[in-house]
């Protein structure tokens, strides 16, 4: 139900934190994680997750399939 | 070119006065010093040239509009906005590390806070510190948050200070009101193309109004809000300078339309930069061996836009986090640990009265130039060659062969001395370590000179120069470049004239990859 970052390849360059319409995002230990509580894969808000959309390193932010996928409340 | 009576009538004596040389000795159309063209090439104008009055008092002590002005005046840039919004396929922000020395790399981030310690800590240490810019590494409008309360503090504490930035355009159209409000006197636009087909080969993607856009539909997006945007700030009065990065195969004869649509919007300078592309920085276009340009190719593509449109010819390409005067990094001096240590008394006065010295030391520049210009009234000589000085600054030849880091290249006409450009070289003199390389590297990077004028030369290195056919000439030791370089030029025609030696033209130079440090 979320989107994660891997932190090996993220350049903290901080653009994915100002696009999250949730404010799931926050800068730990010199790079960007996301709070899996918060995140809605952008759904609802937009047509792709904003993160994914904006990071400059390809495949750095990903879906998380240790958690099911986000589903829009009924 | 005719010039407007008005812009005649604001410029100093002295001027006015070179000018008047110039116009009498130029021989051919478009001879491209500054008063035989009828504008300041800026770089290697020692004077206001054609600038119109509002504007020379704008760039007159910024480095990175003058040549001139870079040797006296220093400026500096704060990392504070990291994020991006496009990616360019010369561009890897992947790599982040100390040693790294490529345009858009910083060792480390600030907040707006720490950004505005630092500018106070470096403006009370170095007083000729007067510009203060924000050039990423990501893209300040894309930081706006960041930017502007850099901007805020910076203006509150050191007014005195000029502000700038750096951006790629595409969120440019949002901010210009925010840019005018906090006195932004200078904005840089990089615009690499205005046809999108062409924008699909630099930039795979942009993230524009939540959403990425890939291609020719993004390239076309980028293109009219970089224009757009350029038109909003020059109708403001806000000055741009636009820098285009030439991708040979890709860009290079496209840049002539792009300087045409920027000079129609009203950009005042156009600094047309060689791609760099090396292997190792893991670029797009460095792992695809997309090479740059030749130092003759690029300057004939700089020669072409001239027209009416001043071209820089300095730049340096320096980093995001670049601190005093051009190609002189004193960046570690204020890393954020210092920084935070140090007290700081910002004291206006004191940089009220070095700068007044400045000005006076330049104004004594420019005499010299005057009146040796007369030395060359009455040649007439089609010959036009370019040679190469050492000189750490103050318009001297004063640096050591040995010890350049760099070469300045003047172009040499009956026109007079123009300056063309800068050619980096790796340091010759380091104890003794691969020293024969390094001449070598020296000679591929000036093999379009004919001469090179330096303090000093060793035996050896001269004549390898001599063999590869550059005269090394030493007898203008801690003189103005200007000055020495027509008198050489002067003897050299006569030479030539006189049937002693025959003028031959020479070949292409390299241009070395990596931008510098400072």
């Amino acid at each position: 139900m979320a989107l994660k970052i891997i932190s090996s390849q993220c350049t903290s360059c901080s653009a994915c934190e100002a696009e999250c319409p949730n404010v799931a995002i926050s800068e730990k230990g010199g790079t960007f994680v996301i709070d899996p509580k918060k995140c809605t894969e952008c759904l609802g808000h937009f047509d792709s997750p904003q993160c994914a959309a904006v990071c400059p390193v390809d495949d750095t932010c990903v879906i998380d399939n240790a958690f099911p996928r986000y589903q829009l409340p009924a | 070119m005719h010039r407007s009576a008005q812009q005649e009538g604001t410029k100093a004596e002295t001027v006015i006065d070179i000018e008047e040389v110039m116009q009498q000795v130029a021989e051919h159309k478009g001879c491209g010093t500054q008063g035989g063209s009828g504008k300041a090439s800026c770089g290697s104008a020692a004077g206001q040239g054609d600038l119109p009055t509002e504007i020379w008092e704008k760039v007159k002590n910024h480095p990175c509009y003058s040549e001139e002005a870079h040797h006296h005046y220093a400026r500096m840039h704060v990392a504070v906005a990291p994020a991006c919004n496009i990616q360019c396929n010369y561009c890897n922000r992947k790599y982040d590390c100390a040693n790294e020395s490529r345009p858009g790399v910083v060792s480390e981030k600030l907040t707006p806070e720490q950004a505005a310690k630092k500018v106070l800590a470096v403006a009370s240490t170095i007083p000729q510190m007067t510009v203060l810019g924000i050039a990423g590494p990501g893209d300040p409008l894309a930081n706006p948050a960041k930017t502007f309360k850099t901007f805020e503090l910076i203006s509150q504490t050191a007014p005195d200070i000029k502000l700038c930035l750096s951006t790629n355009g595409l969120a440019l159209p949002d901010h210009v009101d925010e840019i005018a409000r906090y006195n932004v006197d200078h904005v840089t636009i990089t615009i690499n193309m205005v046809d999108p087909e062409i924008g699909a080969k630099i930039y795979p993607w942009i993230f524009w109004n939540h959403k990425r856009y890939t291609g020719v539909e993004a390239a076309k997006i980028l293109t009219d809000r970089q224009l757009q945007g350029l038109e909003m700030l020059t109708e403001r009065g806000i000055l741009c300078k636009i820098n285009s990065v030439m991708i040979p195969g890709i860009n290079d004869r496209h840049l002539v339309e792009v300087n045409r649509a920027v000079k129609s919007r009203g950009a005042f300078l156009h600094n047309i930069m060689p791609l760099i592309s090396a292997p190792e920085h893991g670029t797009v276009f460095g792992l695809t061996g997309q090479r740059g340009p030749s130092a003759q190719e690029l300057k004939a593509l700089q020669d072409s836009c001239e027209g009416e449109m001043n071209m820089m010819r300095h730049c340096r390409q320096c980093r995001a986090d670049a601190v005093g005067l051009l190609g002189e990094d004193r960046s570690a001096e204020f890393t954020t640990d210092k920084i935070m240590e140090m007290e700081v008394n910002y004291d206006l006065d004191t940089r009220k009265a070095y700068q007044a010295k400045v000005e006076e030391e330049r104004i004594a520049k420019v005499a010299a130039k005057q009146e040796e210009l007369s030395a060359l009234a009455g040649e007439r000589s089609d010959i036009r060659l370019l040679v190469a000085v050492a000189t750490k600054g103050s318009g001297l030849i004063n640096e050591h062969f040995g010890h350049a880091k760099e070469f300045q290249i003047y172009e040499l006409s009956t026109g007079g001395a123009k300056f063309v450009g800068h050619r980096r070289v790796d340091l010759y003199c380091q104890g003794g370590y691969g020293e024969e390389d390094s001449l070598e590297t020296i000679i591929r990077a000036i093999n379009d000179c004919h001469a090179v004028f330096v303090a000093k030369i060793g035996g050896c290195p001269k004549n390898d120069l001599i063999a590869a056919g550059i005269e090394p000439v030493d007898q203008f030791a801690h003189e103005f470049i200007e000055k020495s370089a027509i008198a050489w030029f002067k003897t050299y025609l006569d030479k030539v004239n006189g049937g002693e030696i025959e003028h031959l033209a020479r070949g292409d130079a390299e241009i070395r990859q990596g931008a510098l440090i400072a």
